[in-house]
């Protein structure tokens, strides 16, 4: 209980006081409180001073005063009220084994517990340099939407997307090509049985992309302490981008090399 | 506001009466939550600006602050907010498409050829299409390479990696189911070749050639099955993983630090 902060404890201790005041003013009604700040007071001005509004004090006044005496006590103290104010009285009298709902001193909330912060929390040691998503990143994001939708229009506006005679399944097309991000693929077709061409190396290759978190145990993310990590990728990003460029404009009829200045591009996106 | 108003008297006066008939109505406070500054206006300030975010559905997606190395230009390459953006374009200018198009043998070539030829923007749009599809399979290959080069897949981050090959593979199948629709040589005739490779899957290899085309050849049928998963079913399975990537890429801390 030590580490409940100073300030806590005065008010509890406060909270505490202004109960037993009220509790002693409700007892001998206009008797004053003994050590209390407002012990001068009566107790319906103390009730006054309190956030709570005046019907939610008479209705729970009117409850306690059921609990203690009967009904008609209630109807006669809560006659002064509001129809509204009464009307719930009714309803809670019916089930007489409800809490009132009020605690000491009419408070309806009290301090349960005070958890050190740090406990339950994950609290970060020193504050981070930060700044509003709106407007700074929001701006940025629109921007680079922007730029993409005009890129895009633009480039749709000159270059118009092929479109070839009739799907003719009497005439096969020298040569053949996939699209161009299963080129790669295709370009190790030409040097693999088709299992391991077509289903074994890709499989192999994403299965181990999935695992490079699981596999990658060095904790750290500056380059000059993953320089295995990043040759490997980069040695197997180039390995994919060589073969896609090798089969988009290196091979021609019967899927053979060729040079794309001597004898054209066989290529279509 | 109202002083600018003045010159034309009554009108400013009836423009503010109305301006809080409207945003006092049940209607107006229904649309936007407490908060929101549709409801209490916006002049700059700290508070107003996490209320931007806070009191809209963008919340689901950005955090009222991120650190500053964020929105360096340099780390912000965006390619995965580009990637999302032209997923959306892509449904746009998709949608626009599946106006104009059936998914038969008989029918689906003239219907694009119609629809470059004799639809206002048709050509446009269908080339928007194209374009944008290839460039996102390039910007999510790219998103990847950068990702892994910045080591953001290391802890906590190594399942959204995980989720993020899988949308690769997904932006992949996307895009070569669409391929075909077109139904003139360059789809018949790639897709031959595609499907050949899958069929020789170790096992089961002429069932998933069977699966996949819908029979022993490709044919009207396999128009058929490559569209519905191209325009339903491969979008579907995207928006979920994508839902789980960027929820993921918020509770792991945001996107990762600089190098």
């Amino acid at each position: 209980m030590s580490e409940v902060p100073e300030h806590l404890l005065k008010r509890a201790q406060e909270a505490r006081d202004k109960a037993a005041a009220k509790k002693a003013a409700a007892a001998g009604g206009d008797a004053p409180a003994e050590g209390s700040a407002d012990s001068g007071d009566s107790g319906s001005s103390s009730e006054a001073d309190s956030r709570i509004p005046a019907h939610l004090l008479e209705r729970s006044k009117a409850a306690k005063a059921r609990k203690a005496g009967g009904g008609e006590e209630a109807s006669a103290e809560g006659g002064g009220g509001t129809a509204v104010a009464t009307k719930p009285d009714s309803a809670v009298s019916a089930g007489a084994g409800l809490p009132t709902g009020a605690g000491p001193g009419g408070h309806t909330q009290r301090l349960l517990t005070v958890v050190k912060s740090g406990s339950i929390q994950d609290i970060k040691a020193k504050p981070q340099d930060k700044v509003h998503v709106w407007p700074h990143l929001l701006v940025i994001e629109f921007v680079a939407a922007l730029v993409c939708t005009a890129f895009v229009f633009i480039f749709s506006w000159l270059v118009n997307a092929p479109l070839l005679e009739l799907a003719n399944f009497n005439q096969t097309p020298n040569p053949s090509k996939a699209p161009w991000y299963f080129l790669g693929l295709q370009e190790l077709l030409t040097m693999f049985h088709p299992m391991v061409a077509g289903v074994t190396i890709p499989g192999m290759g994403i299965f181990i992309l999935i695992l490079a978190p699981y596999i990658d145990k060095n904790p750290s993310n500056k380059p000059e302490d993953r320089k295995f990590a990043i040759s490997l990728m980069t040695v197997h990003l180039m390995f994919w981008a060589v073969l896609v460029i090798i089969g988009s404009f290196f091979r021609g009829p019967g899927f053979n090399f060729t040079l794309p200045w001597i004898d054209g591009l066989f290529f279509e996106l | 506001m109202a002083k600018t108003m003045q010159g034309s008297g009554g009108i400013g006066d009836k423009w503010n009466d109305l301006k809080e008939n409207v945003q006092g109505s049940q209607a107006w406070s229904s649309i936007f939550r407490p908060g929101s500054i549709f409801r209490k206006g916006y002049n700059d300030s700290p508070r107003n600006r996490s209320y931007v975010i806070m009191n809209s559905v963008l919340y689901h997606l950005h955090p009222v602050k991120v650190k500053r190395h964020a929105v360096k230009v340099s780390y912000t390459l965006c390619l995965g907010g580009l990637s999302f953006f032209l997923f959306i374009l892509l449904t746009v200018t998709g949608i626009f498409l599946m106006f104009f198009y059936r998914p038969t043998a008989a029918q689906a070539w003239d219907d694009i050829y119609a629809l470059q030829t004799s639809v206002t923007f048709g050509l446009l749009v269908r080339n928007m299409h194209r374009w944008a599809a290839h460039l996102m399979v390039l910007s999510v290959f790219l998103h990847m390479a950068r990702v892994f080069y910045h080591g953001a897949y290391k802890a906590p981050r190594e399942f959204n990696w995980v989720i993020g090959v899988i949308l690769l593979t997904l932006t992949l199948l996307l895009s070569f189911t669409g391929y075909l629709l077109p139904w003139d040589q360059l789809a018949l005739w790639a897709v031959t070749v595609g499907t050949n490779m899958m069929g020789y899957t170790p096992v089961l290899g002429s069932q998933v050639r069977f699966v996949l085309l819908g029979g022993a050849e490709i044919g009207t049928d396999t128009l058929l099955r490559w569209y519905v998963l191209h325009v339903l079913f491969f979008p579907f399975v995207t928006v979920i993983f994508m839902a789980i990537h960027f929820w993921r890429v918020r509770k792991d801390g945001g996107i990762s630090g600089p190098l």
